[in-house]
């Protein structure tokens, strides 16, 4: 088989991991050396395909050949998707041919599960020690570690990486034991304990005074959960994630709504969830993580889905209508945080510039803010909005967005509608 | 009302608003312009000699106004000098020294957005250049690669020291239309610009990265207003994969249908694999030793 249809296959194989992410990296570069490649700062996005979604990473599986059978997978051994193989060698020179011509900001690479767990991590480490200590790469690396994996082959992982990440796939074992039994969530958690462990031990080193430099480990770990495929809700999927960003001190969960395979198991649900969801699930971890909103505030045990017609934050300013309005001339940041249509970069511009003078409507507009959103909930030097409108039911459906038309056709399932679609970067609020 | 001709430069601006702001010139008497025939329909006047001002040192500038007046002289934007001027006598002689934090005021704003401008016109030249390879040196061994690079803004210099970091390896240049940027792995250099037709069209490599975004994209997820919004098309022209979108777009409803019509496929039993084997009794102990635990509680 020669490269081209390898790549075909072993590229197509690796799309379902919405992560391409390229920032957070310390930084290094090839200045001095005979290689190519830096890291540091934000990530940059070399191309975005027409799914929306950026091109950063050269994506790819070492193999598709895999033991376990996840029915949410393409490459599963229930599947009769054509396999391939590529040796470290060939990885390692499309890395750095694509890398030269400034097509991508490193390799992104993971891989079928194939004899074992440790046989499968040493092909996928082969390739980043040659990077790194070969060819003296200093792109980014991010490598898919298995959670069986022995900790010597994680840890040798994390000194060529830039970021290691271990896919969650399911919120609950319970999910797991039906579509991916060879999954396990306690030992996927273990590792995860293990590796923040070791990007701790290699901080505190640093830090350390007159101490030799420590040898570098990657600075974060990332996972990815599905949406859909089973029957969890929306408050045990930001549960999940809420745990794994505190006792793991994960840098990113990635939501990654099922969509149609081309091998589909017959276990899998017939119909793929809406990508709005998907784009919900975003937001709402954007409020977890910069806004100082906690899990029950956003999907409770009573309401445990997100409403899919309004953005999460508008949704709980109207559960919250007590709250509001906020002088945005004298709230606290926490408060101005909570505020709808205010993002974080606003309130920090709001806060800098109420020092020097009484803000006003037209200050607000001058900050291009979504006035219409803004002005039921905010008090300014020149604006009250009025009590009953604030109280009034008619504030929700305010905003919900104008009915459609619903085409049917008996002949065809539907295809989710143009506006459905949410790339992954559309998560900020 | 004096009208200041400068080379369209940071370092010129600089200079020249120095003296006028030394010697007390106000924003509303000073016509900027780095065009020398605009200039010649005025009486144009050079800045004045840096020697013959007194006190000019003792200007204090908070150092964010200098990154911000960086980025925005690259700015193609006409008023940008006149506005830079303004901004600069407020923070100073107007004793508005916290101007830059007020992001309300119409002036700061119009800067911020001006210089967001060429941020963002820098970082899509760190994403969208494409190097293609013309050879290798014969004396030294390292590869040769030239790029075609078309900025909005004036950006080459802002630009290029970012190359140099990644890319210290290799021998390259950057053409653009109005300045080029050089590395040969030891310095970097600039020239004027050229056209179009002194880049190479293609790349053997060229070929296989269409390969790989083809296969990249996911036909169940069309979202073509994401994509445009982070690559507009005005860089289609010079990026190799850009010609597959439309082809890729068409093709894409008719790609998912075909996947909804596909048989499910039954689950194959496992195969005889020790690893495999272990890992289900793991399971099993696990979920067993669980459920221990919950009758227990």
């Amino acid at each position: 088989m020669d490269i081209t249809r390898k790549l075909e296959i072993l590229a197509d194989a690796a799309k379902y991991d919405a992560s391409c992410a390229s920032s957070g990296a310390a930084r290094k570069d090839s200045r001095g050396s005979a290689g190519v490649g830096s890291t540091g700062g934000m990530g940059i996005c070399h191309s975005y395909t027409p799914d929306g979604r950026c091109v950063s990473l050269m994506k790819v599986l070492m193999t598709n050949a895999c033991l376990y059978d996840c029915h949410y997978c393409i490459n599963r051994r229930s599947s009769n998707v054509t396999r391939a193989r590529f040796t470290p060698d060939e990885v390692v020179k499309l890395t750095l041919d694509f890398y030269k011509r400034n097509y991508i900001e490193g390799l992104f690479l993971s891989s079928g599960i194939i004899r074992s767990a440790d046989h499968t991590m040493e092909l996928v480490i082969e390739v980043a020690r040659k990077l790194r200590e070969v060819h003296q790469f200093r792109g980014y690396i991010h490598l898919k570690t298995i959670p069986e994996a022995s900790q010597e082959l994680i840890a040798l992982a994390g000194r060529y990486a830039d970021r290691i990440s271990i896919n969650v796939e399911l919120p609950s074992q319970q999910s797991l034991n039906t579509l991916a039994p060879e999954k396990n969530l306690a030992r996927t958690e273990e590792a995860m304990g293990h590796i923040r462990g070791k990007i701790e031990e290699r901080h505190a080193e640093k830090r350390k005074p007159d101490a030799p430099k420590p040898p570098p480990f990657a600075t974060g770990q990332s996972t990815q959960m599905l949406v859909g495929a089973d029957a969890s809700t929306d408050a045990v999927i930001l549960g999940c994630a809420d745990k794994l960003y505190t006792s793991h001190r994960l840098r990113r969960v990635y939501y990654s709504a099922f969509s149609p395979i081309p091998e589909p198991s017959s276990i899998l649900p017939l119909k793929a969830p809406p990508l709005i969801r998907e784009h919900r699930l975003y937001q709402a971890d954007w409020l977890l993580r910069f806004y100082e909103f906690k899990v029950e505030e956003i999907a409770s045990t009573a309401a445990p889905n997100l409403d899919l017609a309004l953005d999460p934050k508008l949704s709980w300013a109207l559960r919250n209508r007590a709250t509001f309005p906020v002088d945005v001339n004298k709230a606290p940041r926490e408060l101005l945080l909570r505020i709808p249509g205010l993002g974080v970069r606003n309130v920090e511009r709001i806060l800098a510039a109420r020092r020097y003078t009484r803000l006003r409507l037209a200050d607000l507009v001058r900050l291009r803010l979504q006035m219409k959103k803004l002005l039921p909930f905010i008090t300014t030097a020149d604006h009250h909005p009025a009590r009953l409108g604030l109280d009034s039911d008619s504030l929700r459906a305010r905003f919900l967005p104008p009915p459609e038309q619903l085409e049917i056709n008996f002949d065809a399932p539907p295809i989710p509608a143009t506006s459905d679609f949410f790339s992954v970067r559309s998560g900020e609020l | 009302m004096r009208t200041i001709l400068i080379e369209p430069e940071y370092e010129a601006w600089r200079a020249a608003a120095r003296q006028l702001l030394a010697q007390g010139v106000a924003p509303e008497e000073v016509l900027w312009t780095d065009d020398r025939q605009e200039a010649s329909l005025f009486v144009g006047e050079s800045p004045p000699d840096s020697a013959a001002v007194q006190g000019a040192s003792a200007i204090k500038v908070p150092a964010a106004f200098m990154d911000l007046a960086r980025s925005v002289a690259a700015h193609t934007d006409a008023r940008r000098w006149g506005l830079l001027y303004r901004v600069l006598w407020r923070l100073t002689r107007g004793a508005e020294r916290h101007l830059l934090a007020m992001a309300t005021d119409r002036d700061v704003r119009q800067l911020q957005d001006w210089g967001k401008a060429v941020g963002r016109d820098i970082h899509k030249m760190h994403a969208f250049v494409r190097f293609r390879l013309v050879g290798t040196d014969v004396a030294t061994g390292r590869e040769q690669f030239v790029a075609w690079f078309e900025p909005e803004h004036r950006i080459v210099r802002l630009a290029a020291p970012f190359f140099e970091k990644r890319f210290a390896g290799m021998d390259w240049s950057i053409l653009t239309p109005y300045e080029c940027a050089h590395w040969d792995g030891t310095r970097l250099h600039f020239t004027a610009g050229v056209s179009r037709s002194s880049a190479p069209d293609e790349d053997a490599l060229d070929d296989l990265w269409r390969t790989y975004y083809r296969n990249i994209f996911n036909p169940a997820r069309v979202k073509i207003s994401a994509m445009q919004s982070e690559m507009p098309k005005k860089y289609w022209k010079n990026l190799p994969e850009a010609s597959l979108i439309a082809g890729l777009i068409a093709e894409s409803t008719g790609r998912v249908q075909g996947m909804l019509e596909t048989e499910e496929r039954a689950a194959k039993p496992a195969p005889n694999n020790a690893y495999l084997k272990s890992l289900h009794a793991m399971n099993q102990s696990e979920a067993a030793a669980q459920n221990h635990e919950s009758d227990l509680a």
